[in-house]
């Protein structure tokens, strides 16, 4: 066990699994950089440095920078796992997805159905999202609740550093196509993390803060800022549980039910877009599944339904925050 | 190249069942026993066979919404194909993809696809898996002439020259996208796009079982070898519409008629063997009585075969979850 | 500053402890407190446990307030006879309270467990007091689906005597997961490697649950090493084991059922803290760990029963044998006990399995004491 960054987390999953089965091989742009270049070689290790030195140790042959074409890339990560590699493939911000969003749903997804069951798909796709870089509209969106609406697709949102290796780790292991969420604005995150490799499964909810008086359910980044609303909130003597379903597919929508027939409060924080997102998703099954155990209305903490801006000034008063989400607790409680 | 004359005998079966099965099931269709919409190959068979002739059970082939031709001709059990196409539970995929998504991996058969330029990219990754596992396979992404202008077909293009991947591109050029001729819509030329990426092409008649044969034994020899992709341009007609039921009104007057009459590829692969002593025309009719009968019988099981069972609908989405 | 001051400090339990909360003082101001009272419910982030006055006389300050949450070494209450004024109590918190802030300026980091690396297997070991090479070192053996922590509240004081060896037996917390042999005589050889690797030739031995089994098994195997062993709650001095709780252990993999199910080793379940409960499921999602539980409790405890039981062969045992037991111990029956003399039997009242941390400074006492009379 030791300190490790949400970076070196990730890092070290992917080297793990890379020792571990040859079949495993990383792949995207600049994932380790520098080829073709009379410079360095391994020059980026991705734009955040995520893949630095696992050339160095794999070699080229696993560790595959490519062109800049995410079509052309992710699906031959795609058709990579359909025919016996286990591909990470780094789509380095997920609102790349525009242009290379056929092969991921209508193909990675599909197969497995359209095939009667009998193609097997083990790809994983890393790829970074979320606002707080001053990265505008086109690099800080959240886009995981279109990730989640298809049936075929995993998506797992780690929260911290620890979570990030257990659940990469897993969705490298995992056999069906797995999109990885990495929130930008967490690779300097610090966390103990085991030294050894592990699993954590998809499909259970992780329990942050237990309490009794309200429910907060969180999503990536935002279970930081809500285990530091719960935080607070227990100092003014609310009791407080933050649930992280880390993964959105497959959904454990039970933790949360069982937490709001206790405590009857539901506060949901997501940073996606406020309509058709993770925030709606959980207020829906909770009003459909547990409606008799409400005690005020459900509450979302979400952007407005806008782009995600560039000014500093417009883009921190865009992103949900711990103040925001005490706010919408005690609108609850009141 | 010479092909041997149980080689020889092979091919004339294979593209002889890939027209009976498309002839077969457009009448079915217009019966009305077929759901949904289905692309046939007829006309195009030199194409498929001439190519997956090269080919073993190392290799992979993305093939098209047009795909029948390629399922067999890969080696797909026609019974499963035929009740695929019926919606049925003894399909190929137990009735869940139907005509445009019939696969079998087991056979290196990656799957029809839905989505025009879909394939080309996902040969692209069956090709690197051959390479990083050192199996000795090559990958084939067959493709229209429509598919050819999507941007994952020049993706693709540019990727496997980078990445020096196994990969063979076949471009089905039949002159039509859907209803739009590639004429008009094909700027440059396929030889051209390839010599862009540097990419060795050739274009072959595709009414020439033969012609394509050698072409594709020197790509499939090449991309073994270590050389890189290759991409190969057959001409060659299609002979229903673009989906059953398309009234082919842009097409023009008896140019099918013209076609079937002239510029049949099992006509052209019969006169050849024959007029050089090859094979013996009874043999080959013996081959069309006995695929007739292979392709009646599988009709009969399609229809015999029960529907799917509603429990079904929930099953094979994921391997776990 | 009169030596008539007593300073109670927030104390260390475990590695891991930097900062203590508050919960609530169990005496009053002004109360007469004795050594060993418990004065204070002090929360971790490991474990809520009850904090026994190192110190006696009157309480005359409560220095901390409930809810506080302080550093280790700070200073909680003051202890004074009448003779010593107000103003002098002021005056000693004040200066403590600097010497706090100066300390924890130049904190020094704990110790920080090893890899050691024997024949056949990587064990995890804490060393306290590697320097006091004069006395008879104490090896300290966890039971089933513990680790060296399990020691935290008893090793520190252990080690002011001698060197303290905690290790985290095969396939357990930090050790490697790769099992050489799973039943106790296999895992017994498996701590002799780390022993040889450690350089430790004699030693005192004492083990909890599994590890007293595997203590017992050094014994019998060489009894001229072994200078004593501390039973706590241990396995092989009979057949019954509560079955339940180990496949309950090793099946659990949600948070709510891995605390019902360790809420079974303590008297008090209020000891099980969210911590405790998520270190255990990290721990269980590690790669290999629970292939290597499923092996070790199919071959401890095959068929419901524990395989070795030494009760005949105690007798004959030329190795002092002490026992002690948590009144309440729901996995292995305190009856167990009976397998060793009278005197040299503790049945601790209001503990369960893990007695040495419901009890810790009687274990660590009890330990420090047999180790004394056995010498060395």
């Amino acid at each position: 066990m030791s300190k490790k960054s949400f970076r070196q987390a990730i890092n070290e999953a992917l080297a793990q699994e890379m020792r571990r089965d040859h079949r495993v091989i990383v792949m995207g742009e600049d994932v380790a950089g520098g080829l073709g270049t009379p410079g360095d070689q391994d020059a980026w290790g991705g734009p955040m440095g995520v893949t630095k030195g696992l050339v160095g140790e794999f070699g080229r042959e696993r560790v595959l920078d490519t062109p800049i074409t995410e079509s052309g890339f992710i699906g031959a990560a795609v058709g990579a796992a359909a025919t016996g590699l286990r591909p990470v493939a780094d789509l380095m911000f997920v609102d790349f997805m525009g242009v290379c969003f056929d092969q991921i749903f209508n193909q990675a997804a599909k197969f497995r159905y359209m095939f009667g069951g009998k193609a097997v798909t083990p790809v994983v796709i890393r790829t970074m999202f979320g606002a707080g870089f001053r990265a505008a509209s086109q690099h800080s969106q959240c886009l995981y609740p279109i990730f989640t609406h298809i049936p075929g697709l995993k998506v797992a949102i780690p929260s911290n550093a620890y979570e990030a290796k257990g659940l990469l780790i897993q969705a490298i292991r995992d056999d069906d196509p797995v999109i990885f969420f990495e929130h930008k604005m967490l690779y300097d995150d610090i966390d103990e993390v085991p030294d050894e490799p592990y699993t954590i499964p998809f499909g259970e909810a992780n329990v942050t803060r237990e309490g009794t008086d309200l429910t907060i359910v969180a999503f990536g980044r935002m279970v930081k800022f809500a285990n530091e609303a719960a935080d607070l909130l227990a100092k003014q003597k609310i009791s407080v549980t933050v649930i992280d379903p880390r993964t959105t597919s497959p959904m454990d929508y039970d933790t949360i039910l069982e937490s709001v027939e206790e405590t009857g409060r539901l506060v949901v924080v997501d940073e996606a877009h406020p309509r058709c997102s993770m925030a709606t998703d959980v207020a829906a099954f909770v009003v459909q599944d547990a409606f008799k155990h409400l005690k005020a209305p459900i509450k979302m903490v979400t952007p407005p339904h806008v782009p995600v801006p560039f000014s500093p000034a417009l883009e921190d008063e865009y992103i949900p925050n711990t103040a925001r989400i005490m706010a919408a607790a005690r609108s609850v409680l009141a | 190249m010479q092909l041997n004359r149980e080689q020889l005998l092979a091919a004339y079966r294979m593209m002889r069942t890939i027209r009976d099965f498309e002839d077969r099931v457009h009448t079915e269709f217009s019966a009305g026993g077929i759901p949904g919409f289905v692309h046939l190959y007829a006309g195009e068979e030199a194409s498929a066979v001439g190519i997956c002739m090269n080919l073993d059970e190392r290799d992979k082939i993305a093939s098209t919404h047009r795909g029948h031709g390629h399922c067999i001709a890969k080696g797909c059990d026609v019974d499963g194909m035929m009740g695929e196409i019926f919606g049925k539970s003894n399909g190929l995929c137990g009735g869940k993809g139907g005509s445009m998504h019939i696969a079998d991996l087991s056979k290196g058969m990656m799957g029809a696809n839905g989505i025009v330029g879909g394939g080309p990219p996902l040969i692209c990754g069956a090709a690197l898996t051959a390479k990083t596992l050192k199996t000795g396979g090559v990958a084939v992404a067959f493709m229209g002439d429509g598919a050819s202008n999507q941007g994952t077909t020049m993706e693709s293009f540019n990727l496997a020259k980078a990445w020096n991947l196994p990969v063979i591109f076949v471009v089905e050029d039949n002159g039509y996208a859907e209803s739009t001729g590639s004429n008009w819509s094909v700027s440059g030329t396929q030889l051209g796009r390839a010599a862009g990426f540097g990419i060795p092409a050739v274009q072959v008649d595709g009414l020439d079982f033969f012609a394509i044969y050698d072409a594709a034994h020197e790509a499939v020899e090449r991309a073994r070898n270590g050389g890189g992709p290759s991409l190969i341009h057959g001409k060659l007609n299609r002979y229903y519409g673009h989906f059953e039921g398309d009234a082919m009104t842009y097409r023009g007057e008896g140019e099918v008629e013209m076609l079937r009459r002239d510029h049949d590829p099992l006509n052209f692969f019969r006169k050849r063997v024959t007029e050089a002593g090859l094979l013996e025309a009874a043999q080959l009719d013996e081959i069309d009585a006995t695929v007739q009968a292979e392709i009646d019988a599988s009709v009969v099981k399609a229809k015999g075969a029960a529907m799917p069972v509603a429990s079904k609908l929930l099953t094979d989405v994921y391997v776990s979850y | 500053m009169s030596d008539a001051i007593k300073a109670i400090g927030m104390p260390k339990w475990g590695l891991a402890m930097t900062e203590g909360k508050v919960n609530a003082w169990l005496v009053e101001e002004g109360a007469d407190i004795a050594t060993g009272d418990e004065i204070l419910e002090i929360e971790t982030s490991k474990i809520t446990n009850v904090f026994e006055s190192p110190v006696s006389g009157p309480l005359r300050r409560k220095v901390a307030a409930e809810g506080e949450t302080l550093p280790v070494g700070a200073l909680l209450g003051v202890v004074a006879d009448a003779s010593v004024t107000e103003a002098e109590i002021d005056a000693f918190v004040e200066t403590a309270k600097a010497a706090q802030a100066e300390a924890a300026a130049a904190a020094v980091p704990p110790p920080a467990p090893e890899l050691v690396h024997a024949e056949g297997w990587t064990a995890r070991v804490l060393t306290m007091a590697p320097e006091a090479a004069g006395a008879l070192p104490l090896l300290l053996i966890h039971g089933f689906g513990g680790d060296y922590q399990n020691w935290q509240f008893n090793q520190p004081d252990l080690a002011i005597d001698r060197t303290v060896y905690a290790l985290d037996l095969p396939g357990h917390g930090g050790s490697s997961k790769v099992l050489t042999g799973a039943d106790v005589p296999g895992l017994a050889v498996a701590v002799r490697s780390a022993l040889a690797a450690l350089g430790v030739e004699r030693f005192h031995v004492a083990g909890h649950s599994l590890g007293g089994a595997i203590g017992l098994q050094l014994a019998l195997d060489e009894p001229k090493r072994v200078a004593s062993v501390t039973l706590i709650c241990s396995a092989g001095l009979g057949p019954e084991i509560n079955t339940d709780y180990i496949e309950g252990f090793i099946k659990s993999d949600k948070r709510k059922d891995m605390k019902a199910t360790v809420e079974k080793l303590f008297a008090d379940p209020a000891f099980v803290s969210r911590d405790m409960v998520d270190d255990l499921l990290k721990y269980k999602r590690l790669d290999g760990v629970l292939p290597a539980l499923r092996t070790i409790a199919d071959a401890v405890f095959a068929g419901g029963h524990q395989t070795s039981v030494f009760t005949d062969r105690l007798a004959t045992l030329d190795v002092p044998v002490q026992t002690i037991w948590g009144e309440s111990d729901a996995i292995i029956p305190v009856a167990h006990a009976n397998a060793v003399p009278e005197a040299r039997r503790h049945v601790l009242a209001g503990a369960g399995h893990m007695v040495h941390i419901e009890k810790p400074s009687d274990v660590t006492r009890l330990i420090g004491e047999f180790v004394a009379f056995a010498g060395g």
